[in-house]
């Protein structure tokens, strides 16, 4: 997906024109975003459903879950897409330097949450909070709250994933931005990788109060 | 004509330039990855086809000929292997990859390296389904149901996870077929200036790129379950086992269309250019393509009659998938329109495509009776069941993939096949298609279940006769294999445009060069106007 808005240089044989290049990746990438939504829709519809099921057993369940961490993790979440947004826009602006200081935070934060959840996951294993069978909670007696565990996993499992994915393309974007590869006229990448972390953020903002915040 | 008017022998073509088997594993050219989808996918055909041919050697006698549990193995693997390697891919992956540049003039889809990538995971995917035969096998059936497939011990991990990573592959195809078609059209290829062939795989890419992400994490959570027991289809923990069923039809019933809708688009293709008329409602052909599509997303349901859902849900399903008969009845009818009073060619194409319409039908209006719900209680899990769905998928799918075959064969390879071996062949799969399947729609009738190794005597005669038809298919395929490598070597060369088609393939040599037009083309006219001025290049 190397694509340039002006000037032909990175336009590759098969396009007629860098716009129409350019067009061509955005269109992919937010295909690619629908997907991405498609697959946590499939998670978000099993919670309905468990939800529906036993609403009694998610009150109680949720309570094990550590508020003030999840809370401070949405914080560094909204506070890495606001510098990602910076850097998009120092690179449209030429500014390579800037724009690498500001992935490199936008990477930090995602560092930050990553460690966060880190702790978390360590806390809940200690405690026995697990998914399915291999709960063992002696304090939450809901006979279901294993579900409740076995979401909470699974979700916020695979929102990590991506995390460190975004985590990833970021440092490689950072890297391009010290070669200076990316200008005002040629930014797609660096947008691209936007885009992907804000669904990121955004996935993470459903999250949190669906499990952290529900009574 | 001679043949050297037509081609040098030598001439350069995406076939021979560049050379070395580099060229091809790394190839970026979306010609080259067709080809090596098609190459892997009739492998894959092969493969399920021989299953095919055990589980029928099994039916033979009412007597168990293998072990209950081989037999569950073999019918397992011929259903996951024709679906998920076979025909789910073929078309849109192999034909879909070579003609939708060609076929609206540019030179590759909009992300040739995206579109390797989805080839080698495709590939990735198929080992872990392979290795799993190797390692003894799954028992689940391919709808890998829970509850049992969380418990079988047979490599139901393996294989589910292989559906996942082909998954991916699926969605990327699907995806860049969708940009491509959006943005790289050659000036003057306005979306109804598109050939049919395309409105089917656009309408395709649209069910791969919103349905395959469910049957992801479907299989992700029968993953996790496995291995970490997570509940969520487990009633021991208060999961709920028939959410699988829910998640799984979301997904594969819209994939019944990933499998037919290309193969209707061909048909439009071939009876066309065979019947040399323009296309009868082409708008109404096109746009049905789409309202299947968007049907086929809240019909998942009927598969689920007896599953113990909801009265009102049973009915409500029953009614929505009747409703997709009106669209597929819209092309049937404009099909048979366009038929009529055409000057008519019956080369193998076309007689692949007749026998799409024919058998597509009986497909179709099974599939009635089984919507119809009261019916469907009688009939679920027969060998009416069987019947129905190999008269769509194969009756229809596999008739519109040969068609389509044949109909490109002299584009893709610069060579034609032997008409009068392909007729022969043609024959021998017709006739051994119907004597293999209509019987089972008999004994479904009269009760006889799926999925037995062994059966009451008097179904024998049915089943007899249903495998000898099984043999007759076989022997078809083989003649058809052979004519077309034999082909490949002595078929006599092809003219840029044999059939006398207006799409833009056939408007450049055959086989078409690298970049696939010395000029990009510019579109003046519809795709097929028959008797109007010439398309434009
Ligand atoms: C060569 C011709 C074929 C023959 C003789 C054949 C025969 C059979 C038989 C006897 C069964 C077992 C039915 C049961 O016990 O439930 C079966 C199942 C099945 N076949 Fe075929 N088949 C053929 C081609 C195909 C093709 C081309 C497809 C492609 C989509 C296909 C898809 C399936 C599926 C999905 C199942 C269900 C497997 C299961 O129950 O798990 N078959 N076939
Ligand atoms: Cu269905």
């Amino acid at each position: 997906m190397t694509t340039a808005t002006h000037g032909t240089l990175h336009v590759h044989h098969h396009f007629e024109t860098a716009e129409q290049q350019y067009q061509s990746s955005k269109l992919g990438l937010w295909l690619f975003l629908v997907t991405e939504i498609l697959l946590f829709g499939g998670l978000f519809v099993v919670y309905i459903i468990f939800r529906g099921l036993y609403p009694e057993m998610f009150s109680q369940a949720h309570h094990f879950l550590d508020r003030v961490l999840g809370s401070v993790n949405t914080m560094v979440l909204i506070c890495s897409s606001f510098t990602m947004a910076m850097a998009v826009r120092a690179v449209q602006r030429s500014e390579s330097a800037r724009a690498s200081q500001l992935l490199l935070i936008t990477f930090f934060c995602g560092l930050l949450f990553m460690g966060i959840k880190y702790l978390e996951y360590t806390h809940k294993f200690h405690e026995g909070l697990l998914p399915g069978i291999h709960f063992h909670n002696a304090e939450l007696t809901h006979p279901k709250a294993a579900l409740f565990f076995s979401l909470y996993f699974m979700m916020t499992g695979l929102h990590g994933i991506h995390v460190l994915v975004g985590m990833g393309l970021i440092a490689w974007m950072i890297v391009g931005c010290n070669r200076g590869r990316f200008d005002a006229h040629y930014s797609t990448p660096v947008e691209l990788t936007g885009l992907y972390w804000h669904l990121v953020d955004l996935i993470w903002i459903y999250l949190f109060p669906l499990f952290y915040l529900i009574s | 004509m001679s043949q050297e008017e037509y081609r040098m022998p030598e001439a350069v073509s995406y076939l021979n330039s560049p050379k070395g088997w580099k060229s091809w594993l790394f190839t970026l050219d979306h010609k080259r990855i067709g080809m090596m989808y098609l190459l892997l996918t009739m492998v894959f055909f092969a493969v399920g086809g021989i299953f095919a041919l055990l589980v029928r050697y099994e039916l033979l006698t009412p007597a168990p000929t293998f072990a209950a549990n081989t037999y569950n193995k073999m019918f397992t693997m011929h259903g996951a292997i024709m679906v998920f390697m076979f025909i789910i891919p073929i078309i849109p992956a192999a034909l879909g990859n070579f003609f939708l540049p060609l076929q609206i003039g540019a030179k590759d889809v909009a992300f040739p390296r995206l579109n390797l990538a989805s080839y080698y995971i495709f590939i990735g995917g198929a080992l872990l389904a392979v290795l799993a035969i190797l390692l003894g096998g799954v028992d689940t059936g391919w709808t890998f149901y829970t509850p049992y497939s969380i418990k079988t011990a047979t490599a139901a991990t393996l294989v589910t996870l292989g559906v996942f990573v082909m998954g991916f592959s699926s969605i990327l195809t699907g995806l860049n077929f969708i940009v491509t078609i959006h943005k790289l059209r050659a000036p003057g290829m306005t979306f109804h200036r598109m050939p049919l062939f395309l409105w089917a795989i656009y309408a395709t890419a649209i069910i791969q790129v919103l349905a395959t992400p469910v049957i992801g994490i479907t299989t992700v959570l029968l993953v996790m379950e496995r291995v970490l027991h997570i509940g969520f289809f487990d009633p021991a923990i208060g999961g709920d086992p028939v959410l699988f069923q829910h998640f799984f039809w979301f997904y594969s019933h819209p994939a019944v269309y990933i499998m037919i809708l290309p193969g209707m688009g061909i048909v439009s293709e071939v009876i066309t250019v065979f019947s040399r008329k323009q296309i009868f409602g082409y708008r109404a052909v096109a746009y049905s393509s789409l309202a299947i599509a968007f049907i086929s997303f809240i019909v998942w349901g009927h598969h689920m009659f007896v599953s113990g859902q909801s009265e009102l849900a049973n009915l409500l399903f029953s009614l929505l998938t009747m409703l997709v008969a009106i669209p597929t009845a819209i092309k049937v009818v404009n099909w048979t329109a366009t038929l009529y009073r055409g000057s008519i060619r019956l080369g193998t194409p076309m007689l692949y495509a007749l026998a799409f319409l024919f058998l597509f039908t009986i497909g179709g209006l099974t599939g009635l009776f089984l919507a119809a719900l009261s019916v469907d209680v009688h009939l679920h899990d027969t060998y009416f069941v069987v019947a129905h769905f190999h008269y769509v998928m194969m009756g229809g799918t596999v008739m519109g993939l040969l068609a389509g075959l044949h109909y490109w064969w002299p584009k893709m390879f610069g060579r034609m096949y032997p008409e009068t071996w392909a007729k022969v062949s043609w024959g021998f799969v017709f006739v051994g298609f119907n004597v293999t399947f209509l019987p089972q729609f008999m004994l479904g009738r009269l009760g006889m279940p799926r999925r037995y190794h062994e059966y009451a005597p008097h179904f024998a005669g049915l089943n007899q006769l249903s495998t000898v038809g099984s043999w007759m298919l076989g022997v078809g395929f083989l003649i058809m294999f052979t004519y077309f490598l034999w082909s490949l070597k002595r078929g006599a060369f092809a003219p840029a445009n044999p059939w006398g088609g207006k799409t833009l393939e056939w408007q450049t040599a055959s086989p078409p060069p690298t970049e696939n037009f010395h000029q990009t083309p510019t579109v003046t006219a519809g795709p097929y106007e028959y008797g109007l001025k010439a398309m434009g290049t």
